[in-house]
């Protein structure tokens, strides 16, 4: 049985998150074992990978650099073997090439841009941008966003106070608007990230995580 | 554009909910997470648990309905009551809570929601201010459900809990709270006006028209209301289709076929 790993490397609980995994996959008929991991022997082995976070990016980076072997085991299977990849919201903006939450901290520079402060052109909208936004798909038909553009009003649950800014329009899959476009999904081949949670978006997050797991990129 | 949420809040006492309503199509009325089932299934934006359990021995009893709940629904739980100690915020964030509320710790020690912001993150917690009115205009947070005032001037004090690393202000009006006379709207106005961050108001919700109040008048980013689901006056399908009828906006309801 194929496995997918969910990244365990101290941020936040991941059990309701390996939950909605586990559920996704049910719901798309697919037999999947979900392994919540801080083992890279499990990561480099692993069909698929999840890389969740929360919290501030220079936290989130030090974190994951402190697990042993972690980040080579990640960069092994993202890059050469091109295992399918999933970032979610803090684990999606480590994609950058850096971060500049409270420091400059590098990123995993699999997505050249930066992580910028959110600057809404409203000065009455508040920081952070936390609730239910909607989401609108750009550029081609991605199929992890197959269920998202299929459906009428997609609204997926976002908690940020930085957003990934690519460098290269065509890596925004997905955007929001909070005074302005904010980057809700970024990807380029094999990997993908979004910044709202699809774990805590009911429907349309479970949706989401569905076809991530039946993407074939 | 980012839409208003709108919360249901589940009073919780020794594991049990607290004056929930009977759904014909609950198992256990009693079961927090059964009840939050329900509220999942009819668009609940978030949920909230208000854990009044009295005695310390009984406050673990909570995490498995956090537990249960987290596991079954895929949406935000924040879980409040209680919560002292950074040892407290990591089994509740264990269990499955995304937030957990600080209250009557934050006024004893503020340099506790600093600690926990720098731990665990400003995007988990929130802090929740009771406030009554004293004066035209202002309001003096108390704690121990209204019964201990603080001398702490409620706007300043949001202020004070914002600067330190709050992601969010749960305000309660104990002077509305349980009257269903509808949100104190000046006190949630001046409180949303004066933090960068999300408020979340609550206290005294007794019709519709109040949810959608709070948003118009109290500048409100988010409604909290616990007796008017419990008891079944409105389900939340419909407070969510009056406040879009009032031009607020909420997210549609998105459900797959039960």
């Amino acid at each position: 049985m194929e496995t997918v790993a969910i990244i365990d490397y101290g941020s936040g609980n991941l059990r309701s998150a390996a939950k909605a995994f586990e559920r996704a996959a049910a719901d798309a008929g697919l037999a999947l074992r979900i392994v919540v991991t801080a083992d890279p022997d499990a990561v480099a082995r692993a069909a698929r990978i999840v890389l969740p976070g929360v919290g501030a990016f220079a936290d989130c980076h030090a974190g994951l650099e402190a697990v042993d072997g972690m980040v080579p085991a990640l960069r092994a299977a993202v890059e050469e073997k091109g295992r399918p990849f999933l970032g979610i919201c803090v684990g999606m903006q480590l994609m950058a090439t850096r971060g500049l939450e409270h420091r400059v901290t590098p990123g995993l520079g699999w997505i050249p841009g930066e992580v910028v402060a959110l600057q809404p052109g409203d000065a009455r909208l508040k920081v952070p941008h936390m609730g239910w936004n909607e989401l609108r798909p750009r550029g081609p038909r991605h199929a992890v966003l197959a269920g998202i553009e299929g459906a009428a009003a997609p609204h997926a649950y976002f908690v940020h106070s930085y957003q990934f800014v690519p460098l290269d329009p065509s890596h925004v899959l997905a955007t929001t608007d909070y005074g302005g476009p904010v980057t809700a999904v970024v990807g380029r081949d094999n990997l993908v990230g979004t910044q709202f949670h699809p774990e805590k978006s009911q429907e349309v997050g479970l949706r989401l995580i569905a076809d991530f797991l039946l993407w074939r990129p | 554009m980012l839409k208003v949420r709108l919360i249901p809040c589940l009073d919780v006492k020794d594991g049990r909910v607290v004056k929930g309503v009977n759904f014909v199509d609950l198992v256990d009325a009693g079961d927090p997470a059964e009840q939050a089932r329900i509220y999942d299934r009819e668009g609940a934006d978030e949920l909230t648990f208000l854990d009044i359990t009295a005695s310390h021995e009984n406050r673990s009893i909570i995490l498995d309905a956090v537990a249960r709940t987290a596991e079954a629904c895929f949406m935000p739980l924040t879980v409040g009551g209680g919560v002292r100690t950074e040892s407290d915020i990591r089994r509740l964030l264990m269990a499955g809570a995304d937030k957990v509320s600080i209250n009557t710790a934050a006024v004893h020690n503020p340099d506790f929601v600093g600690a926990a912001a720098r731990k665990f993150g400003s995007q988990c917690i929130v802090v929740a201010i009771d406030a009554k009115a004293t004066a035209p205009g202002g309001w003096e947070v108390f704690t121990h459900g209204g019964r201990n005032p603080t001398g702490l001037d409620a706007v300043e004090w949001a202020r004070r809990m914002t600067a330190m690393g709050a992601g969010e202000i749960l305000l309660t009006s104990m002077d509305r709270d349980g009257t269903r006379a509808g949100f104190d709207t000046a006190l949630t106005r001046a409180v949303s006006d004066a933090v960068t961050v999300p408020v979340i108001a609550s206290g005294g919700v007794g019709t519709l028209d109040h949810l959608v109040e709070g948003v118009k008048q109290g500048h409100a980013s988010a409604v909290l209301a616990a007796s008017i689901f419990h008891f079944g006056t409105f389900r939340l399908r419909q407070a969510k289709e009056h406040m879009a009828r009032a031009g607020v906006p909420v997210r549609p309801i998105d459900r797959r076929p039960a």
